[in-house]
């Protein structure tokens, strides 16, 4: 097994096992430090597949920025197992029926899809300036659109946040 | 993967390269703790430490040993994993940033070529901030898992505080990265060989005098210093999210403090200040052999550090402390209007002036 295998296992085990912490464990301060494992190990996917900028740019953000204020949100809403209402069987079982469907679809779009597999270390892609050449030239309207969609985001926080 | 193959001569260069690195961090933050106090005595008209050898010198040691042998306290009502974790993540990420900084030019060594930075990525100063921003764990979760109400008080300032001044910090980069056309902090360095070049001066700080100002005050609030070190101030929170360490875990969060000052005075002088690069190199670097001049170049760099660790020593002690809504207000509404500004006007005069 070559040095690439075995980094890759062992992400690829991290991420699983993280996953499952973060749905398994009961404390939910556990919960999301699970969950910043686990884009740990995503990222290191990312490196893996020579992205060196998807993968920093996923621990800036998602670790290093919205993990941090849902920590913050989580630590004040003082959350007790016996404060925290207990769903009834009818609503658990919807969950499960829900997202076992998001499960096939996913699923399906992945078997169907016929973009094969990302070959291992020969793309350059993931590099800041092919990337940034990339979104700006070739996919430079869906990039401007999800920015608007960033901003009406944001237009929304200030307006929510304005009202007493 | 031809990255990973195993070649023993570049692992034994760069583990010696990392303990070095490492010592030295840890011997300047030591020193620092010493060098803080002397400034803050000299500042205040007193004398400082004196007793432990000669000028106090043997002070830091003497604080590490009793740090040491102190009794370690973990209160009973705290959240144990977390309360330990605390402190070891405040150390990891202070000590992680060291890697991408290039401490000197790279020395021939027989016929190898051995390059004074532990990590060339081509992200590199992305990954400062990575690090950085994750810096703020250590202290969010030692501060939660105290269970004390200082303690999260002073956590949640420290973290909103750290997470406002990191995008004015990211802003005004972006104009400096405008310029270099690279994120490598090898790169960055290359570029301000020297001192003096056609007709202007080669080192960021005179083309960016705007964007170092605005990430200096930024690195004050990243540093949780005075005067932003609302996260510590002592007379509202009283130690603030340290409250309930005690040995070598407070050791920890007081000592990552001190690496933390010496990393981003390392990164303020590599960004802004021409790294390792002073002025007339080429002529010194063509009397003396490659290995000599490394040394000095490195030494250049160590004193740029210690010019600027102690700028910062200066500050604490001159400025009163801002208050909460102060600091929000100019790291929202001061500082990232500003560094749009900034980024503004150096886009036009890049597409304007320079036609680049």
């Amino acid at each position: 097994m070559s040095i690439y295998e075995v980094l890759f296992w062992f992400l690829t085990a991290m991420a699983i096992g993280c996953a499952l912490g973060v749905i398994l464990s009961r404390n939910p301060i556990n919960s999301v430090l699970f969950l910043i494992a686990t884009f740990f190990a995503v990222s290191g996917h990312y490196l893996l597949m020579n992205a060196q900028f998807l993968a920093i740019v996923n621990i800036i953000v998602y670790a290093g920025a919205i993990m941090v204020l849902f920590l913050f949100v989580i630590m004040l809403m003082n959350l007790n197992a016996d404060t925290e209402p207990q769903k009834n069987r009818l609503v658990q079982f919807a969950g499960i029926i829900s997202g076992g469907v998001l499960f096939l679809v996913v699923l399906a779009a992945l078997s169907s899809s016929t973009r094969g597999f990302v070959e291992e270390t020969s793309t350059d892609i993931g590099l800041i300036k092919n990337l940034g050449k990339t979104l700006f030239t070739q996919y430079v309207l869906p990039f401007e659109i999800s920015s608007v969609l960033f901003l009406s985001a944001m237009i929304g926080a200030v307006v929510i946040g304005r009202k007493e | 993967m031809l990255l990973l193959q195993i070649d023993w001569p570049f692992i034994i260069e760069k583990l010696i390269l990392i303990s070095v690195i490492l010592g030295a961090s840890l011997g300047i933050a030591m020193y620092a703790t010493w060098g803080e106090r002397k400034v803050a005595a000299i500042m205040q008209d007193r004398l400082g430490p004196n007793r432990a050898g000669f000028m106090g010198l043997l002070q830091p040691l003497a604080d590490g040993v009793k740090l040491f042998f102190k009794e370690e306290i973990i209160p009973d009502q705290s959240t144990r994993v977390l309360f330990i974790l605390g402190p070891c993540l405040a150390m990891l990420t202070a000590l992680m940033t060291s890697a991408v900084i290039p401490w000197g030019p790279d020395v021939e060594i027989g016929d190898r070529i051995v390059s004074l930075q532990v990590a060339d990525v081509n992200i590199g100063i992305l990954f400062v901030f990575a690090v950085v921003s994750l810096g703020v764990y250590g202290v969010m979760l030692g501060g939660w898992a105290s269970n004390n109400k200082f303690s999260l008080l002073s956590s949640i300032r420290a973290a909103s505080q750290a997470i406002s001044y990191e995008l004015a910090m990211g802003l005004s980069l972006i104009a400096l990265l405008m310029m270099t056309n690279s994120l490598s902090l090898r790169d960055i360095v290359a570029q301000q060989h020297g001192f003096w070049e056609g007709n202007y001066f080669t080192w960021n700080f005179f083309k960016q005098p705007l964007g170092f100002i605005i990430f200096l005050t930024c690195s004050f609030a990243e540093l949780n210093r005075a005067p932003f070190d609302l996260p510590e101030s002592e007379s509202e929170l009283n130690m603030g999210y340290h409250l309930e360490y005690s040995s070598m875990k407070l050791g920890f969060y007081l000592f990552a403090e001190y690496i933390n000052l010496f990393v981003s005075s390392a990164i303020l002088a590599t960004l802004f200040f021409g790294g390792y690069n002073f002025p007339f190199m080429d002529e010194v670097a063509g009397a003396v052999p490659s290995v000599v001049f490394a040394l000095i170049c490195v030494l250049v760099l160590l004193t740029k550090i210690i010019a600027f660790i102690l700028f910062f020593m200066f500050v604490r002690w001159t400025l009163p402390r801002f208050r909460y809504d102060q600091l929000m207000k100019l790291g929202w509404k001061s500082l990232i209007p500003l560094a749009l500004i900034n980024m503004i006007i150096t886009a036009v005069v890049i597409l304007y002036v320079f036609n680049r």
